[in-house]
Order: structure tokens, then sequence, then C-alpha cells
């Protein structure tokens, strides 16, 4: 579905990207653990181009990614971010129907829509009318999600999308997430620092670390994993990773 | 109240005068839209542009509006019609105020919003049109109003190069040492000045986003 050869990334002689290689199956949820800096969100942003790679090349349903038409490409792809980036001066209805309405899926069309996906996020269609700024974070995020599932893309990029949330809003998304995904089966690609969401959420957890792709593995054998790198996630974590790593298969 | 009844005597002409007055404002700052909003976009969008043309900008700013109007008099097809000078002038003064307002308009959109509308394949056009602008209205018209109320005070001076408008009475109060025929200029103009800036004002609220 996704797949990285040989790519790398500079700007200005620094290394951001070195010599990436990685596939990302139909279906699976493959989630990029790193630190800052470790080029997570840089990899993320090379699937739709908002980044375009120094060398190596990224192919997208089997299509090089820079042959295709870029607009095409981004409306294929769904993509959620920390800040959300919700446009201010629409309502949750025009955010989530942007996509489709530009598309010109008509406009009863894109009615129906809006409604269903309100209702997928668990938002009630009261709030279809609201403001951005009149909505909690949590809100917020789903209204993020929703607009980024607005067209039906096969593919979601999702950089730390549920980072800046409380504790509790952030198992109530997470929990959500994982029953979206169990339904809509979409190719996913999360971003994340977080080893206890990557083992809830992730089918694969790619680790990386100072523009390196360390090891790709299930959340089961990263526990286990005796990869130095691996197993200094799992010790910061510390306990009770395990029904982490359990919820997300059940 | 000596100025009233002179305002009241001569109100064929004050009205002549604020007339001729509002047709200089108002083609100037049409100019200025038309010519500083672009640019500010520009800007905003090309950062290698900003400091020369703010730069250029600034520097118009500080010419002396007299001096300005007297260097463009010998200039061919401008200097036959004083009004035609006049629009000039004041359409480059009106400047500075549209493009920088614009330009920081722009510039103030939060990254996030256009990273979202980028990543979900917005066109250059679609984000400019429906997400830049209309977030970045209320910045940009509140340029304009700094440049109406701008002009409406330089546009006075016009008169020194018989342009017209309400400078008209200024200077010739001026001549005859006579303040009633000043403020038979200045308390107009100043009028005008405050109801343009109240009906951009109003303009303003009404474009911005809830």
């Amino acid at each position: 579905m996704i797949e990285f050869r040989d790519v790398s990334y500079s700007v200005n002689g620094v290394h951001v990207l070195a010599g990436l290689n990685l596939h990302v199956a139909h279906g699976e949820t493959l989630v990029l653990l790193g630190r800052s800096g470790s080029g997570k969100t840089t990899t993320l942003k090379l699937v739709n181009r908002l980044v375009n790679p120094t060398s190596g090349e990224i192919r997208v349903n089997g299509e090089r990614n820079d042959q295709t038409d870029l607009i095409r490409l981004r409306r294929g792809i769904g993509y959620v971010i920390q800040e959300v980036g919700l446009f201010p001066h629409f309502t949750v209805a025009q955010n989530i129907g942007l996509v489709p309405k530009i598309e010109r899926w008509g406009e009863e069309r894109v009615r129906t829509r809006v409604r269903e996906l309100l209702q997928l996020v668990g938002l009630g269609e009261e709030l279809a009318v609201r403001y951005p700024r009149q909505l909690s974070g949590g809100q917020r995020q789903r209204v993020g999600v929703a607009r980024a599932l607005g067209a039906d893309p096969a593919i979601l990029l999702m950089d730390e999308p549920f980072g800046a949330l409380d504790p509790l809003t952030r198992d109530e998304l997470q929990r959500e997430f994982l029953l979206l995904q169990q339904r809509l089966q979409k190719t996913v690609v999360f971003v994340t620092h977080d080893l206890r969401e990557a083992l809830r959420l992730g089918s694969r957890i790619a680790l990386m670390e100072a523009g390196k792709l360390v090891t790709v593995l299930t959340p089961h054998e990263f526990l286990k994993s005796s990869d130095p790198w691996a197993s200094a996630y799992v010790h910061a974590f510390g306990d009770g990773l395990e029904s982490a790593a359990n919820r997300g298969s059940s | 109240m000596n100025v009233i009844r002179f305002l009241l005597q001569n109100r064929t002409q004050v009205l002549e005068l604020t007339g001729e007055h509002l047709w200089l404002v108002g083609w100037s700052t049409l100019f200025a839209m038309l010519i500083g909003i672009p640019l500010g976009i520009l800007i905003a969008h090309r950062k290698q542009l900003n400091k020369p043309v703010l730069a250029a900008a600034n520097i118009i700013q500080t010419i002396p509006s007299l001096a300005l109007f007297g260097f463009l008099l010998p200039v061919p097809w401008l200097g036959d019609r004083a009004e035609r000078l006049a629009i000039l002038a004041l359409t480059l003064y009106a400047l500075l105020p549209i493009i920088r307002n614009t330009y920081s308009g722009i510039l103030g959109v939060d990254p996030a919003v256009l990273e979202a509308g980028k990543g979900m394949g917005l066109t250059e056009s679609q984000l400019l049109f429906q997400v830049e602008l209309p977030l970045a209205i209320s910045m940009i018209l509140s340029g304009v109003r700094v440049a109406i109320v701008i002009s409406v005070g330089l546009a006075t001076i016009a008169a020194a190069i018989g342009a017209g408008g309400l400078g008209e009475f200024i200077f010739r109060g001026l001549a005859m040492v006579d303040n009633r025929v000043i403020l038979a200029g200045a308390i107009p103009a100043a009028v005008l000045a405050l109801l343009a800036d109240f009906g951009v004002g109003w303009v303003e609220r009404r474009l911005k986003p809830r």
C-alpha cells in the first residue's frame, strides 16, 4: 500500500532521514515510534508530499507518489495532526464536508456524508452548526478525524493526533480509534512518542532513532525484544505495558 | 456659529468640493487596494520579496506630500490634469497600510490550519480564497481604513496643485487669513474621515469570521 525505498531526506546538509526502507500493508496500523527529532513526522509527511525526499522513492498504491498528481494524491489520503488545524471560520459541518464539496459531490450527498461521519466519530448532530472554538479539545480532534475521513480515503496519516489531550479523553479516543479501525480497515500510519499508545493501537511498530529506522516489530515482539533501543523504551515506560499490547489485539 | 453660517451660505460649493474630495479619495483607495492587496498576498507567499516591497512602500510614505505633488507635476500625461496627479500621489500613500496589513493578515493565519488544508489536497488558490483571505479579511480592511483616513487628510493638499477638493477652502482661508474659510474646508474633511472610518469598520465587522 505504502512503500519507502531507500528514502533519504536532508535539509542544508543535515540528514533528517537516511536510507529508509519500509512497507505499510493494506489495512494495518503502522505506528512510527520515536523521540522528537527522530524523523517520524518527516516520514509521515513524505507520504502526502508535504516533504519531498532528497533521494529514493515512495510508492502509494504501487505508484511513485511524485509521478501522480499532487492534489489527487492528497485528496486520497486523510491527514490528522496534533494541532487539528480546523478552519476557524467554517462550522463543523463545513469543515468535514470541505473535501467532498470541492470534489463536487452535490449538496445532498455531502450532507448525508457529514451526518454519517459525525456519528462515526461519536459526535451529536447538533454540533454540526458549531464553530471550532465552541468545541472542547476532544471534540475538536474528533472533528479532525471526521474531516480526514471526509472523502473516504483508503489511507490515513495521523501525527500525534491525541498528544495534546488530557489522559481520560486520550484513552477514550484511542478506544474509539480501535473500534473505528476494526470497521473501516484503513491503512494507517500513526506517529507517536508514547509507547503505551503504540502498543495499544499499532499492528506493527516501527521504531525510529536519529533519522534511521531501528526495527519493525509487532507489539508483543516489541515487549520481548532484545534490541537496545526497544528495551530502553520498555524500561522508560515501566510496568503495565502488557495490558496495553493485549487491548490492542483483543 | 460664524463657520456654520458660512457653510450654509456656501453650501453648493461645500458640496461640490466635498464631491471632488470623495472622488480623489475613492479612486485612489480603489487603485491602492487593487495594487496593495495582491502585492501583500505575494510578499506573504514569497518571503524574499517582502523586504524590498515594504521598504519601497515605506520610502514613499516618507516623501513629504507637497514635494511628491511637485515632483509629479512635470510628468507628461499626468501633469496635464491635476486630478490624475493627485489620485496617483494618494494611491502611493495609501499603499503602505494596505500592503502591510494584507501581509500580516495572511502571515497571521495559523500554520496548523494551512498545513491541514494543504494535506487535505486544497489547491493554492482554494487555500487562498477559502482559507487565507477569509481569515485575513478584517486585518486587510483595517489597513484600508487607515489608508482612507490618511487619504482624506492628504487630499486637502491636492488643492495646492489645483486638483480641487476641500483643500481649496483651506488654502483660500490661509491666504485670506480667515479662520471661517479654513474651517469650512477642515470640518467637512474631518467628518468625511470619521464617516469613512465608521463605514469600513462596519463592513469589517460584518465580514469578520465568527
